[in-house]
Parts: C-alpha cells; sequence; structure tokens
C-alpha cells in the first residue's frame, strides 16, 4: 500500500500544471466553472476549441497505445491530469463519450485511427427500451454490403452536435434478445438522420430523439461482428463507468469547493453559515463522502457500479444542500440580479435529478452489485 | 497510488481468517461474552505464539517489527469473528502509549512483556464528562514526597480488570490551552487506592470498566514521557487506534454483508430465494456500498496514520465518521433482511450489531468526527 507518486508522475503533475497556467481558455469565468454537471450549450464553440487544444498538448486519450494518437499511460496518469484541470479549475472535455467510451471500446474491438476531434454520441436507449436494454427495437437490415436502419433512439446526450454514434440496432429479431444486436459506427452526418433535441427540466436541450429512415451503414462499420453488439455494448458501458469513476470524482470536487466557497458567504442566524453546527456536519460528511469515492474508485474498478452509486448520492445531497444554504434566494433563477452566483446552482440542483436516471439508473446500478458482486439470483 | 496489500499481508490475512476460525468460535466467543475476563489464559498464548501481541513493536523488543497496515489487516480479520478480549486495549492502545511516550528502559520493560504475553495494559483516558478532547481530562497528578498523587474517576477504560499495569492520563497542570499540562503515569496493578470495577455492557464481547483513583501515590519513575507534555503522545495514539479500531468495524461489517448475502441465496418465500427480490436485493447492493467505502478510507487512513503524513489526523477522522455510521446501518439491515432467525440471541448477528454500537462511540462517533473533519478542512 502506498500512495505516493512515482517521480514520472510528479513531473506529470507539474507539467499539466504549468500547461494549465499559460493556455486556460479566454471567457471562461468563474459562474460556468462552478458547474459540476456536463456542458451547457453556450459553452461548445469554446469547448471544442479547448478540446483541440488539450489534444495537440497530448492531454487527451492518455491511456491509449501511441500508434493511435495516445501516449500508452495509466489510468493514474489520466486521473492526475484529470485531478490537474479540476484544481485549476478548467472546462471539462466535451467529447467525453468518444474519449472515455468509444475510443476504448474501438482499441479493444477494432483497428480504426482516431481522432480526437469527432464529438461522438451513445445510441443506446429506445422509448420502449431503457433500464431494459436488450429489449431495443431499432432494426438494421442487411443489403448487399451495407445495413440499412429504421427506428429511433431516445435521451441521446450531444447527438445535435455530434459527429458519430455508438449505435446498437437489432439485425436478427429471430434471436435470443441478447444474441441479435449488433454495435455499429455510424456517420451521424448519413442521410436519413433525424435529430429532435428534446427540452429538459433546466430549460437546457443537451439531449435528443434520433430518428433513423432508411439510413445506410457500410458493413465496415460493424465493431466486434454481427450480432455480437451486446458483448459490445456492455464494454461501452465498463468503460463509461470506468470514465465516468474517475471524471465524477474531480467534478464532485469542483462542486464541494463552490459549496464550501458559498457556505462563507450565506448567512445563517447572524453569521456564515460554515459556523452553524448542523451546516458544518452536512458539509463534513459530504467531504468525506467525496474522498471516499476517490479512494473506492482507485481500489475497486469492477465495483464501478459502486462508485456511481456513491456519486449520485452524494451530489444529489450536496445540490440540495446548495439550496438549503441559500435559503429563500434559491428560488432566484439567472437572469435576476439577486441570484446567488448568477443562478448556477439552480441549474446544476435541476440537472443532478438526472445524475439517478442517466447512465444506468440507480435501481440497475444497484440490481448489478446484487447479481454481479453479490451472486444474487436474478429477479 | 497503490492500494494493494502485499504477499505478506495476504499471507498474514489468511493466516489470522484460519486461526480465528479454529480457535474464536461462536461457542468460544460466546462463552468468553458471560464471564468477566472476555479471554482465556490459552487463547491470549496462542495469540503471542503467532507474534501478534508483539506485532506492530519494534525487534528489539522481541517483537515482530512489523507495519500499521499489517496490524489493520489483523484488525480486520479479529472483527471479522467478533474476537473478544484485551488485544485492542492491550496491544493498540496500552503498549503503543508505552512505545509512544515511553522511556527505553519502560519500553523494554512493558513491551518485551506484552509481547510474550506475560502483561496487559490498559489505557486509562475518558472521564465520567465522556469528553474525546484534552478540556475532558480532570483527573489530577499533584506533587506528594517523592512522587504523585492521582485522584479521579476514569470510565469506559477498556479491560482495565485484567490489566498488569494502567496508563492513566491526568492533569498536572492548568494551562493556557487544556491541551497543556497533561502527562501520562504508569500504575502498576495493586496500586493502593486504585479501584476496578466492572461495567455492564451491551456489547458483551469487549469488557469496559469504572477505574477510581484515591490518593494514588505513584514513583517519580512512573512518569511515561515529558511532565505537562502527554496530550501530543496520547492523540498519535489515538489517532492510530482510531484507525485500528475501523479497521476491526470494516471486518465486522465485511461478515455480517456476507451472512446476509448467504442467508439471501438460500432462504426461499414466495417460491424464490429472496435475494432475488429488489426489495432484498438493493439493500444487500447498498450494504456493499457502505463497506466497500468504509473500506477505502480506512485504509487509506492506515496508510497515512503509517507514514505520519500531515493530514494523517484528518484521514483517521474521515474513516472514523463513514465507518461508524456504516456498520451501524450495515449490521441492522443484516438483521432486517434475516428477518425474526435475525433477532435471535442464538445468531451471531446480534453481537456485530452490538460491537457496531459499542465501537461507534468509542473515540468519538460520527458527528464528533464530522466536527473534527471541518476544523481539520479549516471550514
Amino acid at each position: 500500500m502506498d500512495f505516493t507518486l512515482t517521480p514520472e508522475q510528479e513531473t506529470l503533475r507539474a507539467d499539466v500544471r504549468a500547461w494549465l497556467k499559460l493556455n486556460m481558455p479566454e471567457g471562461w469565468t468563474h459562474g460556468s466553472t462552478i458547474t459540476s454537471d456536463i456542458p451547457r450549450p453556450e459553452a461548445y464553440a469554446l469547448m471544442r476549441g479547448w478540446q483541440r487544444k488539450l489534444a495537440d498538448a497530448s492531454f487527451i486519450g492518455l491511456t491509449w497505445p501511441k500508434e493511435y494518437g495516445g501516449r500508452g499511460l495509466t489510468f493514474m496518469d489520466e486521473l492526475i491530469v484529470h485531478e490537474e484541470m479540476a484544481l485549476a479549475k478548467a472546462p471539462p472535455i466535451l467529447n467525453v463519450l468518444g474519449v472515455g467510451m468509444a475510443g476504448p471500446t474501438i482499441l479493444a474491438y477494432g483497428t480504426e485511427i482516431l481522432s480526437c476531434e469527432e464529438i461522438w454520441c451513445q445510441g443506446y436507449s429506445e422509448p420502449n427500451a431503457g433500464s431494459d436494454l436488450a429489449s431495443l427495437e431499432t432494426r438494421a437490415v442487411k443489403n448487399g454490403d451495407s445495413w440499412v436502419v429504421n427506428g429511433q433512439k431516445v435521451w441521446t446526450s450531444l447527438a445535435h452536435i455530434a459527429d458519430f454514434m455508438m449505435l446498437l440496432a437489432r439485425t436478427d429479431p429471430e434471436a435470443p434478445r441478447h444474441k441479435g444486436i449488433t454495435y455499429f459506427l455510424l456517420d451521424l452526418h448519413t442521410p436519413g438522420v433525424t435529430v429532435k433535441p428534446l427540452r429538459q427540466m433546466t430549460g437546457d436541450a443537451e439531449f435528443n430523439e434520433v430518428f433513423f429512415e432508411n439510413v445506410r451503414i457500410p458493413g465496415s462499420q460493424i465493431l466486434g461482428g454481427v450480432n455480437d453488439g451486446w458483448t459490445v455494448g456492455m464494454t461501452t458501458l465498463m468503460y463509461e463507468r470506468l470514465a465516468l469513476g474517475f471524471g465524477l470524482q474531480v467534478r464532485l470536487r469542483i462542486a464541494l469547493d463552490a459549496l464550501v466557497g458559498l457556505a462563507r458567504r450565506m448567512p445563517k442566524n447572524g453569521r456564515p453559515a460554515s459556523e452553524d453546527p448542523v451546516m458544518r456536519q452536512k458539509i463534513a460528511q459530504i467531504w468525506i463522502d467525496t474522498e471516499s469515492l476517490k479512494y473506492t474508485g482507485a481500489r475497486a474498478i469492477t465495483k464501478a457500479s459502486a462508485g456511481k452509486l456513491t456519486w449520485v448520492e452524494t451530489h444529489q445531497r450536496l445540490q440540495e444542500l446548495a439550496m438549503e444554504l441559500e435559503g429563500p434566494y434559491a428560488q432566484l433563477v439567472a437572469g435576476s440580479d439577486r441570484a446567488i452566483d448568477g443562478g448556477i446552482w439552480q441549474h446544476t440542483f435541476l440537472r443532478s435529478r438526472a445524475n439517478s436516471i442517466e447512465g444506468g439508473t440507480t435501481e440497475i446500478q444497484r440490481n448489478i452489485i446484487g447479481e454481479r458482486v453479490l451472486g444474487l439470483p436474478k429477479g | 497510488m497503490d492500494f494493494g496489500f502485499s504477499q505478506e499481508q495476504e499471507m498474514l490475512r489468511a493466516t489470522a481468517r484460519k486461526f480465528l476460525e479454529n480457535e474464536c468460535t461462536s461457542t468460544f466467543v460466546r462463552a468468553r461474552m458471560a464471564e468477566p475476563a472476555g479471554v482465556t489464559d490459552e487463547f491470549w498464548t496462542k495469540l503471542a505464539e503467532q507474534g501478534w501481541l508483539g506485532l506492530v513493536y519494534p525487534e528489539e523488543y522481541g517483537a515482530s517489527g512489523l507495519g500499521f497496515v499489517d496490524l489493520v489487516v489483523l484488525m480486520e480479520e479479529m472483527g471479522r469473528a467478533s474476537m473478544p478480549g484485551p488485544f485492542f486495549s492491550t496491544v493498540v492502545l496500552g503498549g503503543l502509549a508505552i512505545l509512544e511516550a515511553g522511556s527505553a528502559a519502560q519500553k523494554k520493560e512493558w513491551l518485551t512483556k506484552i509481547a510474550v504475553g506475560e502483561a496487559k495494559v490498559a489505557l486509562a483516558w475518558t472521564e465520567p464528562s465522556a469528553r474525546w478532547d484534552a478540556a475532558g481530562i480532570t483527573a489530577t497528578a499533584k506533587e506528594s514526597a517523592g512522587g504523585v498523587a492521582l485522584d479521579g474517576t476514569k470510565l469506559f477504560v477498556l479491560d482495565a480488570h485484567l490489566a498488569d499495569a494502567l496508563v492513566v492520563v491526568a492533569r498536572t497542570r492548568e494551562g493556557a490551552r487544556p491541551e497543556e499540562g497533561v502527562s501520562l503515569y504508569l500504575v502498576p496493578k495493586g496500586t493502593r487506592g486504585v479501584e476496578v470495577k466492572l461495567l455492564p455492557t451491551m456489547d458483551q464481547t469487549r469488557k469496559a470498566c469504572e477505574v477510581t483513583l484515591t490518593d494514588v501515590r505513584v514513583g517519580a519513575d512512573a512518569l511515561l514521557g515529558a511532565k505537562d507534555g502527554g496530550f501530543p503522545p496520547l492523540m498519535r495514539v489515538i489517532d492510530r487506534a482510531t484507525v485500528a479500531l475501523c479497521a476491526e468495524m470494516c471486518g465486522g461489517a465485511q461478515r455480517v454483508l456476507d451472512m446476509t448475502t448467504e442467508y439471501a441465496k438460500i432462504r426461499v418465500a414466495f417460491g424464490r430465494p429472496i435475494g432475488a427480490y429488489q426489495g432484498v436485493k438493493h439493500k444487500a447492493a447498498d450494504m456493499l456500498v457502505d463497506v466497500e467505502n468504509a473500506k477505502s478510507l480506512t485504509y487509506y487512513a492506515a496508510w497515512a496514520v503509517d507514514e505520519n503524513v500531515p493530514d494523517a489526523p484528518l484521514a483517521a477522522s474521515m474513516a472514523k465518521a463513514y465507518v461508524s455510521d456504516a456498520f451501524r446501518k450495515v449490521s441492522a439491515t443484516g438483521i432486517q433482511l434475516h428477518g425474526g432467525i435475525g433477532f435471535t440471541w442464538e445468531h451471531d448477528l446480534h453481537l456485530y450489531f452490538k460491537r457496531a454500537k459499542s465501537s461507534e462511540f468509542t473515540f468519538g462517533d460520527a458527528t464528533y468526527h464530522r466536527e473534527r473533519v471541518a476544523q481539520l478542512i479549516r471550514l
């Protein structure tokens, strides 16, 4: 057991820190940095540029092999980079799905050369296939050397700005549910793809409905073989939880630092809320839970669902506490000059309700732990 | 960062588990619960033969000279077995106090004896005020002919009734701050004026006493460490003991989770194993999350106190806050998921439930440690 960094890791940390000092994008303000959730639409342009810059400096795809544009480093190195970005309050990575999920999956199953410029989205959920993903109905039918896709996806984050989709479609309706699904890499600029943004309770539209009408995909765009898509898709989900496990801890740390700042500024019974014994208890517990997430993430990659559950519960509690600290001011949103921090907390609070639904609901995560970690019988 | 245990530590774990499964059965534990001693001479000798009574003391005292992380491994296994007896009070509390504060001669005399099983030493620290801070130390040590006279009442003193010597924490001077003017004295068994009364406790696997000191005369050579300078070494002992206790609690919590998971696989209701129902499965999953996070914080704290890094006290408090809540919740849920059988005297679950309760309030509960975290992070 040893928590000290190697000299190489210390050097990497110093490099990232120095680089961030010189390269923080202009126009990245404190107001937008305290958001702990995925990027807001107005920041997309800035973030595309930021991603390009990070890629040029080789801070993206650290764990990918060198021949595919990566650096062949370890997840621990990646964690160091993420941590430094958080400490510097740098913008997050827009193409989180591409870097964290599509990239590793393609590396595991294919040989495609990747660039960090495209934005990826994940075409999994459908109106009748959410938690029960294997019941998906989008059809792909073979036609010569290509496949023709018809159907619909929903809750597809970033589809409105994405270039590619990791698409699961049914290719053999006669086969058992898990055996008739194929994993495609779809160029979203293909004719027949329609993306309709869905407005969510925050007022933003960061996810979408995606409709496919006779969309033609070359057979070369299949990953892992025809009817083998379920296994590939589960690999992606594993990487999702891995990538998120690192990323989430960092996002939580950013939000927590902001919360501590808020507690020092908001009054409670005539003194700063940070001096109130009850508030101190609640903040300290969030601090402890955030630290536990960091260490559990480092220890138990196979128990990633445990990390997601801890993260969701802690983050939602943090956002609730931000509202409690603001008191009646919690009602005021962006647009009021009396809103605290420009109303950003109201946005992150509302957004946090999705945390326990997206990327596998809390209930599904508990099923995974119960069945795959504890070995309890399937329901 | 490396969270793994070494091969030697894994071997120690395997050896300890096998030894305790053979020697510390439920029958053995229950027999010790019913007696004042809580240990047999035969069992104590076996612990000495394993080298565990001197596990962390330097080799010059005929001891094993291993590190604190090794002790954490052993404590986890002892917690798993709900092991009764004065191991924790002697090896960790009394012994570490002597190691931390004692003179060369005191260490030579006492640690050598502890390591071979010839002496037991208890720490008489807390008082009826039940405070864990320096202000709670009100027992006095006043100059008297050729030494000091000790007066006061010590409460919740673990295994004082078995001890060959007590390390008594007393106030020698009223300082500007309560941390000043605290001294430690080594009081041999049978010294006139020491009265030890065994307290009836909910957790019968752990024996606690009230110690009354009435004009207890000891010589100048009874002073352990610097006069008026006893509080800092005491806190170093308590931080380490807190982490060791957390490890013991983690071991107990893991055992409850194991028992509950096994039961949920075989107990049938409405035609299926109860573990197939989400109402049971999700509770089991939450138990796992609690246990894993508890271990993460404990292991990190073990490394931090062993290396004596600056945030070691913070790490110890984070662990105790989390583990106190986690063991209590896990042991309660274990009873709930077992139903009626879990509430019987015959089933071992109540041993863990009660151990969780006594441990929760040893060295401060979650509320106390959350406030300490708040102070240490300068909230």
